[in-house]
């Protein structure tokens, strides 16, 4: 029994990761007054650029004959995830804030974009590999469990909070790092009032198209390294068709459920983590497996049920969110 | 340029426009140093455009602006915090979650961390220098409309700003708040600081400033020294001809009881008491003027009467006649189309014009209809009749419109103002309420209003007048029913009462002599 929590417990996160990244992304874009449903379009790109970005350096390394290095292969997945990730904001960024298009609308097609991108280019890449797509064996083990010397060893402890991935742990200290730079900084403020109120916030003399691009940018790309988890770790570094599927959309989801609170954020994503993978942990008979998938998205009507149903000004939607702002509207 | 620096702020043939409207044409203005500058005109006459260009909100599109003797481009609000001006805009530009020091200090140059220890007792030394009463660290939402606005008088004296600006600041402060913030601007300019208040209220600018500035229509019609003028010349040239400032008090005698309310009592959205045990009459040919500081639960009161939000106990009576049959219905509980139904003919001008009373993307045809489609018998709805009235209101109201094709929401606030009540008038209501009818009108379409207002309680319509400016309602009402924090201080009549004994009641429920005397003893 205490096998199967623990184990339980250990699945939880690392399924949890991915959703706590996007989760993270949207949260800093939202608190820009920037709703950006593209979530899901962003991790896709991230997952395949990620996944490119590796697979063409190591074939690089390889045909020059060398052997490739798999923190540098790590280092330029991250990059290219990052890059793509924000690329797609930077997009979204534009038509919405530049040009003042609607934020959900521009928001769907970009998830759409994302979705066609990244199947496109991972079915291209496979039938150029012959047939599919794979990291070497360096990069798999890059992205790994680590083993953290004596942390590691620690009975119990251990294998439930220092055997993890080195993303797991990417993905915390963001969230902690954003929690502070919200609470604590003064740009971090500055944020905040102009996800409120831009109106305010631009009269007080804050660049509102300053922090809205780079929050949104910056939010993006880390959707984009969400995306990567999924390509790079729980498909273990191969291309499958639709590998993000709905986790981009639990991430948006998850922004509600955490009250836009990084830190919360964390639990949260342990929660919706732990409901994605249930079904093998937890068996109940004659139960489909159908109905185990739907678990998360249950989780997600009733959060968005019971977030609506209470009212607090402090844990809500930043109020301007949604709205696009122009200075000298009348 | 000898002696110009005896000017803070001069303004040179500045012209602004947006579109095809001129906000600002040709406008020249001088503000000296160490004195307050009243500007006055009517809505829509470019006071807010004009002083929006110097906060750096609006870029100029010709003329030059100096300030304390040199010519500056303001490009941004931070150019214009630079130059040393401040800036409290009529709507509050603060951020509700965050709290007044945060508020403060947002988008100041500083250190990479907000230290909120620091700041709150910065914030706290600041206040009481110029004798504000203030918590730092409490959240925006919870604060009252004065202390709002303190925060954002803090704000830009924080930021050490010597010439402020203030956008209507007493248009939501009740008069002994009003007393207490030109005791606090006196102040200031014996601190040395140049004020410019722009305003439409004529006692208020004799009262505070040493010169007015008159704008028109988005011209610069002149400057008089305050102590050289009177409320007479100052409405001629505001306005561009004389005007009669009475208001009219027909004598009607008292009709019978329209309705009667007793014991009214609601909660607000956080569960709080919003009206407590609220109890009065209405009587046809009278009107009833109720008072209040805003959100002493007078929109609560005419929403319930309306059928529009919930009540928890109370009753709400109704007598009148329809088609020649008394009827005698409690209304309490009772949806608007069930309240029609029951051939009860009462009308609602809400606060909100464009959100609940009129359809802003839809036309004067169509919005007239929305008052009577439903007795449209079939499937087909009829845009005869309601395009005949809409164009008679057209006539007789005076509306400016392209015609009635135009979309509402297109319309100056007077004229959108005049379709609203000249829709409801036109449905005969017996019981006619009216919430703040001339917020943000100009003076023409007030009176206008306040004819039509008088035109009603002639018929014998009971009218309840929710307003905000005192000495409107202790001109046009007949019995003023004050209330304070949803309770009814009382009910007077204007002839009998003062000014300040109506505003002492607006903030002490109940007895109105008491705990006036005390607030001196504190410091």
């Amino acid at each position: 029994m205490l096998n199967t929590l623990n184990g339980l417990f250990i699945a939880a996160v690392l399924a949890g990761t991915p959703l706590l990244l996007g989760a993270l992304g949207e949260i800093l874009t939202e608190k820009s007054g920037n709703l950006n449903l593209g979530v899901e379009g962003m991790m896709f790109m991230g997952a395949i650029t990620s996944l490119a970005g590796s697979y063409y350096y190591e074939q690089a390394v390889i045909s020059a004959g060398g052997s490739p290095n798999g923190i540098l292969s790590s280092a330029i997945a991250l990059l290219t995830a990052f890059l793509a990730g924000a690329g797609g904001a930077l997009i979204y960024s534009f038509l919405t804030i530049t040009l003042r298009a609607n934020q959900n609308v521009t928001g769907l097609t970009l998830t759409i974009f994302g979705t066609g991108f990244g199947n496109f280019f991972g079915e291209y890449i496979g039938q150029k590999a012959g047939g599919y797509v794979a990291v070497t064996e360096t990069t798999k083990k890059a992205f790994s469990s680590l083993h953290i010397p004596v942390l590691s060893d620690i009975p119990v402890i251990g294998p439930l909070l220092f055997q993890y991935n080195w993303l797991v742990y990417f993905a915390i200290i963001a969230a902690i790092v954003m929690a502070w730079f919200f609470n604590r900084s003064r740009v971090g403020l500055n944020l905040r009032a102009v996800g409120e109120d831009p109106a305010t916030a631009d009269a007080a003399g804050i660049n509102i198209t300053l922090y809205k691009y780079m929050a949104t940018v910056i939010g993006g790309g880390i959707c984009g390294i969400g995306g990567m988890y999924m390509s790079m770790v729980t498909t273990s570094g191969v291309w499958v068709h639709n590998c993000v599927s709905g986790y981009g959309w639990l991430a948006v989801a998850l922004v509600i459920f955490a009250t836009w609170s990084p830190a919360r954020g964390m639990l949260v994503a342990l929660i919706f983590g732990g409901l994605t993978i249930m079904r093998m942990y937890i068996n109940i008979p004659g139960l489909p497996v159908q109905i185990y998938d739907m678990f998360p998205y249950i989780a997600t009507i009733l959060v968005l049920v019971i977030t609506s149903m209470r009212q607090s000004r402090e844990h809500a939607q930043p109020k301007s969110c949604g709205l696009n702002y122009f200075r000298e509207e009348r | 340029m000898s002696g110009a620096a005896e000017y803070a702020v001069k303004m040179h043939h500045v012209t602004k426009t947006f579109g095809k409207v001129t906000a600002n044409k040709d406008v020249n203005l001088e503000l000296r140093k160490g004195e307050i500058l009243a500007l006055l005109g009517e809505n829509g006459s470019g006071k807010t455009t004009l002083m929006n260009m110097l906060s750096g909100i609006y870029f100029p599109d010709h003329g030059e602006i100096y300030v304390k003797g040199e010519e500056v481009t303001i490009r941004s609000p931070k150019d214009s915090f630079t130059l040393g001006i401040g800036m409290i805009h009529q709507h509050f530009k603060l951020v509700d979650v965050l709290t007044a020091a945060e508020n403060i200090v947002l988008g100041m140059e500083g250190k990479a961390t907000v230290n909120r220890r620091e700041i709150n007792k910065k914030v706290r030394e600041l206040a009481e220098k110029y004798g504000f009463d203030l918590e730092p660290s409490k959240k925006i939402y919870n604060m009252s409309v004065s202390e709002k606005q303190t925060v954002e008088i803090l704000k830009v004296l924080y930021k050490g700003a010597d010439i402020l600006i203030l956008d209507e600041p007493t248009a939501v402060l009740t008069p002994q708040e009003t007393d207490r913030l030109f005791a606090v601007l006196r102040n200031m300019k014996k601190d040395g600081k140049s004020i410019i208040i722009i305003t439409h209220k004529l006692n208020e600018v004799l009262a505070i400033s040493d010169r007015v500035a008159i704008l028109r229509k988005g011209e610069y019609i002149g400057v008089v020294n305050t102590s050289e003028t009177d409320q007479t010349q100052l409405t001629e040239m505001m306005v561009g001809r004389p005007i009669s400032l009475e208001i009219e008090r027909p004598l009607v005698e008292r009709g019978e009881k329209r309705l009667q309310v007793i014991d009214l009592t609601c909660l607000n959205g956080d569960g709080v008491k919003a009206l407590d045990n609220v109890s009065f009459e209405a009587y046809g040919g009278e009107i009833l003027g109720i008072a209040g500081i805003a959100g002493s639960g007078q929109k609560e009161l005419c929403e319930i009467i309306a059928g529009l939000y919930p009540s928890i106990g109370g009753s709400v009576l109704y007598s009148g006649n329809h088609e020649g049959v008394p009827v005698q219905e409690r209304i309490l509980g009772l949806k608007p189309d069930e309240i029609v139904k029951k051939g009860i003919s009462m009308a609602f001008v809400p606060e909100d014009r464009l959100g609940m009373g009129l359809v802003a993307g839809m036309d004067m045809t169509d919005n007239v209809m929305l008052r009577s489609y439903k007795s449209n018998k079939g499937i087909f709805v009829d845009r005869r009749n309601p395009k005949e009235l809409a164009e008679r209101l057209v006539d007789e109201l005076e509306i400016v419109t392209p015609g009635v094709d135009t979309p509402v929401g297109r319309l100056s606030g007077g004229n959108v103002q005049k379709v609203l009540l000249g829709r409801e008038i036109a449905c005969h209501p017996s019981v006619l309420i009216v919430a703040y009818p001339v917020r943000g009108l100009d003076i023409n379409s007030s009176y206008r209003i306040y004819d039509l207002l008088n035109e009603q309680k002639k018929k014998g319509v009971a009218v309840i007048f929710i307003g905000e400016d005192l000495d409107v309602l202790m001109q046009l009402s007949d019995r003023i029913m004050v209330m304070c924090g949803g309770k009814v201080s009382g009910i007077v009549d204007p002839r009998e009462v003062t000014k300040e004994d109506i505003g002492l009641m607006m903030i002490h429920a109940g007895d109105p002599k008491s705990g006036s005397g005390n607030e001196e003893v504190t410091a």
